[in-house]
């Protein structure tokens, strides 16, 4: 077996066993990259020496002792709306192409102080928007399973490259699925913690109330040791959360005995594609036979998740994104008369057709006298939303339903249709709305064998049973196994 | 109700008017909060400083940080809510204000729109005698915008984000001011009261104290308003009292010549007197509002809002009254004295070390003001504690130095910032009491005016007053009076 096929916690241990240097498995995820790549479209930077540099500078911390964290030495990817000091972080948009950052978000300082070695920046949506990586400014990415197909989006790059083995793992982003989705496509395991259990400080914003990042791994276990350097009150987020966060390896028991698990009925019904259906209420069983006490329920309200989170991101994000206006770094536009054609030529060069969409749904939603029909109503259904959940949870203590309607598309099957792209948001965007942690792991395969990926949302700050139902589901079937082969290609 | 002025300053002619105006103002003032760090970040506040040497990722908003509360913010602008009876809300939101502009990094202002910290308050001014209350709207925080800079280089202009999220609160009135005269008094009282509870340094000439004119006339007698325009670009008292009577007469004009005033912001420029349309209403931003998701509500808790009010010092108004009982000054000058904190405090620091509560007053309100008048400083620069005015009255009020002669250790002690005992003493200035002394001048300038003496003799009283001065110019005025008179009566009956 090559290095870049193990899991971060096996990585670890052969690390701390001093059995591999950090250096060989550096290198290892380094030469894969450069094989490979080519043909999945990941990364955006790879950072060759630097990492090499890097791992070696974690290798003497590891003899010396100082470097005890289970990621020392581990390589990580970054999705690309991460910022990373002294790292170009493009937000794969035109708009930001020459953007290097003079600062680390959070998460990175994170990974760094961990001794974790950074080997490069991720493809994405253009600002995390879409669910293809069809939008990415450079180049689109593309799924290991079936490289005609897309890897989800917009964490595109990250999952495509856990799949393909060209990183040990990877951080995405998640503000309406971007996580869960694309980790459903290429069949590895995804989690959007709670909205406010990581720090978005550096996260490039897209929309701040919904955004949230976290990991994409080859496993349960691995997911968890990077929650543990990852999650964690942070003073420079205000929207950070002042909770105990506690050690997610504890809750890596194969047991669901007396869990009561929900199954939305409105997330089984009309749209949803034959054999994620089925490969969903396999695992519905497989849980059962395992003690966990499953029943349907109704989630209303679900139809209007779609609409409400549209209005809310979008109207955020035309806030956010205001500041690319050309004045003070990123692209401009060369040729202007005057202050407003600046912004009009730059903005108009500078974002792609599904950013600028987002900005004018948004923008319109705020508009004077149209704030009560839109946002103002949105607000009002995120409310409700959340308020479903709440009630729903009093009961369950996890809701387990598909991740998305379909498997992995055709690229460029529904680039000139947004509304499906859209849709196909369904059965993710309420998490967000509703400020859930959502984990995504792998759960069948179709009939072209693409991976399906079972969605599993908790109660807020309640990653550990999530984890638990993730680990146990994954420790009693062969999915997981079988979704590691990204290997042949 | 107060009549338009038919004449303005730099017009010749005389204006009459059909009808008589109502002139109704409301002001938005935004005053900068002298907290040491910035509303979202950690830079400092300093005035000044090399261009963008004040800045950070996060006050220039760059790609992906965020903006952490200032919880001195909310601090300040609760002191002033509570210094203007304003009503303090339990929970209140920031929104954030959307529109393009060089000087706004993230192009948007964060504030607070609808769920402000302060609202209903009140500042009670006095104008002509007369007591009135100007009523508080609101009051919110906000950050400032950068500084864009025209001149420097010919094809392009420049940017300074120094100022670029220095805190900021708007303070918006009711229109409840009816000349140039109360919103000018309203802004004193304001401006001290903001300075008295330390919260602004209100330096109009720096920019930290600015406020925008909402103005439109009316028919005396008329209840609904008529339609306002803005005026923006105000910066100092004398400008805001021009641009009152400026506009004001125009909209006049274009009543009283048939036509219909517009709703829009104008720019007063104070060197040519006048005002110019900025933009009109329909040109107005949408700045599609909505509520700030990188912050969390601003809850301000009772016990908190009790801490704060405890903390409050003595506002003018309540000092004025003080100084009026406790000293007995007269309202005038107690309110002279109390309208700045800074000379209030200099009093104060005096009184301490004297019980000659009045004649401190006199000084200040004499010779210190003229001084400072005349040498363009503020009370704040006065160059000498409170304690050396004390100790000169109290020099004066033993017999020490006389009155003139106290008039000329004011000004060394104004010059060189010196304590009047070691100038006094430095420079021989003390009283001369010594008798024998005395009356050897005495008799010197006898000696010296034969022709007064006689005259004196020959029952001109007056020339007792020349030889007196004589003596006095002799002793460089340093002789005793009392006794140069008696020494004097006695050697001319000899």
């Amino acid at each position: 077996m090559e290095l870049y096929e193990l899991t971060v916690h096996e990585l670890s241990d052969l690390i701390k066993e001093k059995k591999v240097s950090t250096v060989e498995v550096t290198k290892s995820f380094l030469d894969r990259i450069e094989k490979i790549d080519s043909k999945v479209g990941s990364y955006l930077s790879v950072l060759g020496e630097d990492a090499v540099k890097r791992a070696m500078e974690v290798q003497e911390k590891i003899d010396k002792g100082e470097a005890k964290s289970p990621l020392s030495g581990i390589p990580v990817a970054i999705k690309d709306n991460i910022c990373t000091e002294g790292i170009k972080t493009t937000c794969a948009s035109k708009m930001l192409h020459n953007f290097v950052p003079p600062y680390n978000a959070t998460v990175t300082k994170k990974l760094l102080s961990d001794n974790a070695v950074i080997i490069g920046k991720l493809n994405m949506d253009e600002f995390a928007m879409g669910g293809s990586t069809e939008n990415s400014f450079f180049k689109p990415t593309k799924n290991p399973w079936d490289l005609e197909r897309v890897p989800g989006g917009s964490s595109g790059g990250s999952a495509a490259a856990v799949a393909a083995n060209l990183t040990a793992f990877a951080l995405g982003s998640d503000t309406g699925g971007s996580i869960r989705q694309p980790a459903s496509f290429c069949g590895v395991v995804g989690m959007k913690p709670t909205y406010g259990a990581v720090s978005r400080f550096g996260l490039v914003a897209f929309a701040s109330s919904l955004d949230q990042i976290g990991p994409l791994t080859k496993d349960v276990t691995d997911c968890a040791m990077v929650l543990n350097c990852i999650t964690g009150y942070d003073p420079m987020d205000s929207t950070s959360a002042k909770v105990e966060y506690p050690d997610y390896t504890k809750a890596l028991v194969n047991d669901v005995k007396g869990l009561k698990i929900g199954i939305p009925k409105e997330y089984m019904g009309e749209g949803l594609n034959s054999e994620v259906r089925e490969a969903v209420l396999k695992a519905v069983e497989v849980l059962k036979e395992l003690g966990a006490q499953c029943e349907e329920f109704s989630l209303p309200l679900t139809e209007y998740a779609i609409p409400a989170y549209y209005i809310i991101s979008s109207a955020e994000a035309s806030s956010n994104l205001a500041r690319y206006d050309g004045i003070k770094y990123g692209y401009r536009a060369e040729k202007f008369t005057d202050l407003l054609d600046l912004y009009k030529q730059t903005r108009s060069e500078g974002f792609g057709t599904e950013v600028k969409r987002r900005i004018m749904i948004g923008t319109y939603a705020l508009s004077s006298g149209y704030y009560d029909a839109y946002y103002k109503k949105a607000l009002q259904l995120r409310t409700l939303i959340k308020k479903g959940f709440d009630e729903a949870f009093q009961k369950y203590d996890v809701i387990l339903g598909p991740t998305a309607p379909t498997t992995a598309y055709k690229l460029g099957e529904k680039v000139n249709n947004p509304l499906e792209m859209y849709l196909g948001d369904i059965y993710t965007v309420s998490v967000n709305i509703a400020g859930l942690p959502g984990l995504v792991v792998p759960c069948g395969f179709d009939s072209n064998g693409l991976p399906i990926g079972l969605q599993l949302i908790g109660k807020p700050f309640d990653e550990s049973t999530l984890l638990r139902v993730g680990f146990t589901f994954e420790q009693n079937t062969d999915y997981n196994k079988r979704a590691r082969i990204g290997g042949e290609l | 109700m107060n009549k338009i002025p038919t004449t303005i300053k730099g017009q010749e002619s005389e204006v009459s008017y059909n009808m008589e105006y109502e002139v109704v103002i409301g002001l938005e003032v935004h005053a900068e909060l002298s907290t040491k760090s910035k509303i979202y970040c950690s830079c400092t506040t300093e005035f000044g400083g090399e261009p963008n040497t004040h800045a950070c990722p996060i006050c220039t908003g760059m790609p992906g940080v965020l903006p952490v509360l200032n919880k001195k913010v909310v601090e300040y602008a609760v002191r002033a809510g509570l210094a203007t009876n304003c009503h303090i809300a339990e929970y209140s939101k920031q929104d954030r204000k959307n529109y393009f502009y060089p000087d706004l990094p993230k192009a948007f202002q964060t504030s607070q729109y609808d769920l402000p910290l302060c609202s209903n308050g009140y500042i009670d001014i006095e104008v002509d005698g007369k007591q009135k209350r100007i009523g508080i709207t609101r009051i919110h925080i906000e950050e400032d915008a950068g500084k864009l800079m025209h001149d420097e280089w010919d094809t392009a202009s420049l940017i300074d984000y120094n100022r670029c999220g220095v805190p900021l609160i708007e303070i918006v009135t009711e229109p409840d001011m009816r000349s140039a005269q109360e919103v000018k008094v309203f802004l004193e009282n304001l401006k001290a009261i903001l300075q008295y509870i330390d919260v602004s340094d209100c330096k109009m000439q720096e920019g930290s104290l600015r406020a925008d004119i909402n103005l439109s006339v009316r028919p005396v007698g008329q209840k609904e308003l008529g339609t306002r325009t803005e005026m923006k670009n105000l910066n100092s008292f004398k400008a805001i009292v021009r641009a009152i009577e400026g506009e004001a007469q125009r909209q006049i004009e274009v009543l009283e010549s048939g036509g219909t005033v517009i709703q829009e912001t104008r720019r007063w420029d104070d060197v040519k007197g006048m005002s110019y349309a900025m933009r009109s209403k329909e040109e107005a931003h949408d700045y599609r509002y909505f509520p700030e998701p990188d912050l969390m509500p601003i809850i301000v808790d009772e016990k908190w809002k009790q801490e704060i009010k405890d903390s409050l010092p003595e506002l003018p108004e309540a000092r004025k009254k003080r100084y009026i009982s406790e000293y007995g000054l007269p309202e005038y000058d107690a309110s002279i004295l109390t309208g700045s904190k800074a000379l209030a405090d200099f009093f104060e620091d005096a009184v301490k070390n004297t019980d000659n509560a009045k004649a401190v007053s006199n000084w200040i309100m004499g010779d210190l003001l003229r001084t400072l008048k005349e040498k363009e400083m503020e009370a704040e620069q006065i160059p000498f504690p409170g304690e050396y005015l004390a100790k000169l009255v109290t020099l004066i009020d033993k017999g020490t130095i006389s009155g003139t002669i106290a008039k000329k250790v004011f000004e060394k002690m104004f010059n060189q910032g010196k304590d009047p005992e070691v100038i006094v003493k430095e420079e021989g200035l003390e009283v001369v009491s010594d008798e024998s002394a005395l009356v050897a001048v005495v008799k010197k300038v006898l000696e010296n005016n034969p022709q007064s003496v006689a005259d004196y003799k020959s029952g001109k009283e007056k020339a007792f007053g020349f030889l007196v001065g004589q003596a006095m110019k002799e002793t460089k005025g340093k002789a005793n009076p009392q006794m140069i008179n008696k020494i004097l009566r006695e050697e001319l009956e000899k």
